[in-house]
């Protein structure tokens, strides 16, 4: 009568679709708290998934129910001390007597309704509407290494490979194939030689006949090999190619007097978008700070963003050290290298013709992206001019310009965009 | 009784274990004359209960962002654990399924069999609400129909429109059920054709009510005197479904589906108690059968009596966990009482229930599981004898007073006046207000006037307006709320749009 199912192995997540929902509806909210969350965290830990506050009177669903008030008749369980006729001072509010059987009828109270958004679709919403551009996803998919994954079985191999299982069904067909005409063959000549030796007067000569001819078949039979090279069978495994999931991400930044604490602050944000960007589509990522002024220097973020120095701008030293990082450390043949430079635009004049040459001839054809924002309202110095050869040159060298925090997003979305069509 | 040999001495379970409990228990109950759909139970995991919980308990229902954000909710608190998952889920269809969780141990998946697979089983056969208000044959069904229909009318429309129609539909769904007369049964086929030809059918006779085309001056003069609806309707979205003006054919559907799947619901809202209290009642009966017999062991057994025991905890109108009265509690022992009323009545309970004293108590209590609803459960058997155990109360709490009066205590005085009190607090008419659907003004700018009829001077809660609203978005014309007391006066009045 009674059923008994497993249920478990069933796909689970059937609310997946009702949670999109609700995220979907509460989009304005949750865009707000996913903004503020990055400006208050460190470059790696942005992608963290994050706590979404909704306030109560925002995500109630109504209905007609009792309000407070009126006249109200209750019983509850637990008399200790009362007696028929005591009058009680009502409480404000929360617990004691009176209060408690309303807590049923509210529902769930006003409590603001928090949860956590997992750090895809923290991603989601951050990268909305965005993509690596064209260009770059072709490069994406440049073969790299090589890695060998099983295709099926073939009729060839070395013994190492050897599929025991099909070699020896395919043995069995074989054998059922090659047999069964003599089995029959054989068969109906035992029926025969029975029925003849029943007879009272035997046919010699035909029974002779018949025994030579089953001794023939059975040899026939015995014949047919139990295993035979045709019905080897091997593992095969193919070498294709994978693209490289590993990436650089190389952050280059003019820390020269001019750049004040607000225009770090951009820049940071400008890294963020860039770095998480990059996590959606690479499994490993590597960053490297190189700051600068008149010399370059690898640093930690923390000394990145928060040391301060004085001094001139040389921009060719930090292009200088890149070079060599990248020679040095990551070859472009397994990493996929992203370079975000992000400067107020100053360079010692003479410096900037240097720079046009190393990017042009050394670095831009190591990389797959290339991304300078200038952090100035516009009114651009050489390097800008300089660079703006480069972009004409490469299509996967971007600039933009920031003049306020408010700029980096749209600039952002700007550089990558998704190209209709 | 020769005691045989226990079941199983581990606490872990397996299928072959799951199936000579459900045998044995099955067996037992038989012997106590439950009468059940066949069971189909389903071993599930912790997060396929927690979706099963999202979805209003149902196996299967329509997308919905409300539903996720129950599951989130869930899924939050359960994780943080400040709320463990129910060891069971029910549903009332046939064949009857009852989820049960992989985390409980043995002695927890008999107890969940006992109590859900043969106790919530039997009432929702034999109960009369559920007999009369829900087909358990079709649900299963009809929720596959009605997930089709709206996941189609999403395809249509987009998203956004069909949402906003369900978000209407769900802040009346509690108006969307029929009272006092009763529904057809359903079935998928026949739902599916009624379902083409009403779309069509509806749409003329909306248009009828509407029509502008001047009439003579006789038959206007005659249809004047009439109030339109003639009779005030309780059924809210009934009402909408077939006369809201400019409602599309597919919105009218989705009104009708909710409406359908309210009315599903709306007998389990009406005997909480005794639907828990039987549930209660038959687990333990059944296990101590069992253990009666030696195929439970001690260890078994201690395991079912600490859970029975918190699920039938009670805290006092003074603790820190009081949160009204529980169901469970309250249902268990009034299923107990009677059991012991009918085999060792007192002098008092022979005065009070002349009708119980020395019955056969399986028939007596299988009467009430089916004849009453908590309302009038409890106000038939809710006795002296539990009134002192439980140390019920009976409280006045006026707004107009400053302080509180206690009306009532368990002495000879209090019992019969904390019965009415105790069962009119399970009454409909005192968990939700009383709105109806009073007149619409067909000729004039097509206003729907609603009239709450306000009991003991009970204001409507703080969501009104916004009720009001979505109900805006499905009838598109100005509505009104009107709430009148007892005098007859209009003390409160919402409109949408506001004036």
């Amino acid at each position: 009568m009674t059923q008994l199912i497993d249920r478990r192995q069933n796909a689970g997540k059937k609310s997946t679709v009702n949670r999109q929902r609700f995220i979907r509806r509460y989009k304005q909210h949750i865009k707000q708290a996913v903004s503020e969350a990055t400006s208050k965290r460190k470059i790696t830990d942005i992608a963290k998934g994050e706590q979404i506050v909704i306030p109560a009177k925002d995500i109630v669903e109504p209905r007609f129910h009792r309000g407070e008030g009126g006249r109200v008749e209750r019983v509850l369980p637990g008399n200790d001390i009362f007696n028929t006729g005591d009058k009680v001072k009502r409480q404000s509010s929360g617990e004691g007597e009176g209060s408690g059987g309303e807590a049923s009828d509210k529902g769930e109270g006003d409590d603001d309704f928090v949860f956590q958004l997992s750090r895809e679709e923290f991603l989601e919403i951050y990268f909305e509407d965005l993509e690596l551009p064209d260009l770059v996803k072709k490069e994406l998919a440049r073969v790299t290494t090589f890695k060998t994954v099983r295709a099926g079985v073939t009729s060839s191999g070395i013994p190492s490979n050897l599929n025991i299982l099909r070699s020896m069904r395919q043995a069995i067909g074989r054998r059922v194939a090659l047999v069964s005409p003599y089995k029959h063959q054989l068969d109906e000549a035992q029926e025969a030689l029975k029925a003849l030796l029943k007879k009272k007067t035997p046919d010699e000569a035909e029974i002779a006949r018949l025994q030579a001819l089953i001794e023939h078949l059975k040899k026939h039979i015995k014949a047919v090999p139990f295993l035979d090279t045709i019905d080897l069978r091997y593992n095969n495994r193919v070498r294709i190619p994978a693209p490289s999931t590993q990436a650089v991400m190389f952050c280059v930044m003019d820390v020269s007097g001019s750049m004040d604490e607000s225009k770090k602050d951009i820049a940071k944000r400008f890294y963020i978008l860039l770095y998480l960007f990059l996590t959606r589509n690479y499994k490993k990522i590597d960053l490297i700070f190189i700051r600068h002024h008149t010399s370059a220097k690898e640093v930690s973020e923390d000394d990145f963003f928060y040391s301060r120095e004085t001094g001139g701008t040389v921009v060719s030293s930090a292009l200088e050290l890149l070079h060599q990082t990248i020679e040095a450390r990551y070859p472009p043949s397994a990493w996929n290298i992203y370079v975000a430079q992000a400067s107020d635009g100053d360079n010692w004049n003479a410096d900037s013709p240097y720079c046009l040459e190393l990017l042009r001839d050394k670095i831009m054809p190591l990389l797959q992206y290339f991304a300078y924002i200038e952090i100035m309202p516009r009114h651009h110095q050489s390097l800008w001019e300089v660079y703006q050869k480069v972009g004409e040159q490469y299509p996967n060298f971007a600039m933009e310009n920031i003049d306020t925090l408010a700029d980096i997003y749209p600039v952002f979305h700007e550089l990558f965009k998704r190209k209709v069509g | 009784m020769k005691k045989k040999k226990p079941l199983s001495t581990s606490s872990e379970w397996t299928f072959e274990l799951l199936q000579d409990y459900d045998r044995e228990i099955g067996r037992l109950a038989k012997a106590f004359k439950l009468d059940t759909y066949p069971n189909q139970i389903e071993v599930i995991t912790a997060e396929q209960m927690m979706d099963c919980y999202a979805s209003v308990g149902m196996p299967i229902n329509y997308h919905h962002w409300s539903y996720g954000k129950h599951f989130i909710g869930v899924e939050k608190s359960y994780q943080r654990g400040e709320m463990g998952l129910a060891y069971e889920l029910v549903i009332n269809s046939n064949p009857c399924i009852s989820y049960l969780m992989e985390e409980n141990t043995l002695p927890m998946q008999a107890l969940v069999i006992a109590h859900a697979c043969y106790g919530h089983n039997s009432f929702f056969k034999n109960n009369y609400l559920f007999k009369m208000w829900t087909s358990a044959d079709a649900i299963v069904d009809y929720l596959v129909f009605a997930r089709r229909y709206i996941s189609e009318c999403e395809e249509r429309y987009g998203i956004e429109e069909v949402e906003a129609t369900l978000d209407a539909c769900h802040a009346l769904m509690n108006y969307g059920v029929d009272r006092y007369k009763h529904p057809g049964k359903l079935s998928l086929q026949e739902e599916k054709i009624r379902q083409q030809n009403r779309e069509m059918y509806l749409q003329t006779q909306v248009n009828e009510l509407w029509r502008t085309i001047p009439q003579t001056k006789e038959a206007y003069d005659q249809e004047e005197k009439k109030r339109f609806p003639e009779e005030p309707q309780e059924n809210i979205l009934y009402f909408i479904e077939k006369n809201a003006p400019l409602l599309k054919s597919w919105q009218r559907e989705v009104v009708r589906i909710v409406r359908k799947i309210a009315q599903y619901f709306y007998p389990q809202g009406q005997t909480k108690v005794m639907n828990e209290g039987w549930a209660c009642f038959w687990h333990y009966t059944l296990l101590h059968a069992l253990y009666d017999e030696g195929l439970v062991t001690d260890e078994f057994m201690l395991e079912i009596l600490q859970n029975h025991t918190n699920v039938i905890y009670q805290p006092s109108y003074n603790s820190p966990y009081y949160s009204g009265i529980n169901p469970y509690t309250l249902g268990y022992h009034m299923m107990q009482d009677i059991r012991r009323i009918c085999e060792n009545p007192t002098d008092e309970d022979k005065q009070w229930f002349p009708h119980l004293a020395n019955t056969d108590w399986i028939t007596s209590l299988d009467d009430a599981m089916r004849y009453y609803k908590d309302e009038s459960f409890i106000a038939q058997f809710l006795s002296p004898h539990l009134i002192r155990e439980l140390r019920l109360f009976h409280l006045l709490d006026d707004a107009e007073h400053s302080e509180l009066e206690i009306k009532s205590i368990h002495n000879a005085e209090g019992y019969q006046k904390i019965r009415e009190a105790l069962s009119s607090q399970y009454n409909l008419g005192n968990l939700e207000p009383d709105i109806q659907v009073h007149s619409v003004d067909v000729e004039g700018d097509r206003a729907l006037t609603l009239h709450h009829t306000q009991r003991n001077r009970v204001p409507l809660g703080k969501t009104t307006p916004e009720v009001l609203k979505h109900l805006h978005t499905l009838w598109k014309f100005p509505v009104v709320l009107k709430t009148i007391d007892e005098q007859n006066n209009v003390v409160a009045e919402y409109n949408c749009p506001s004036k």
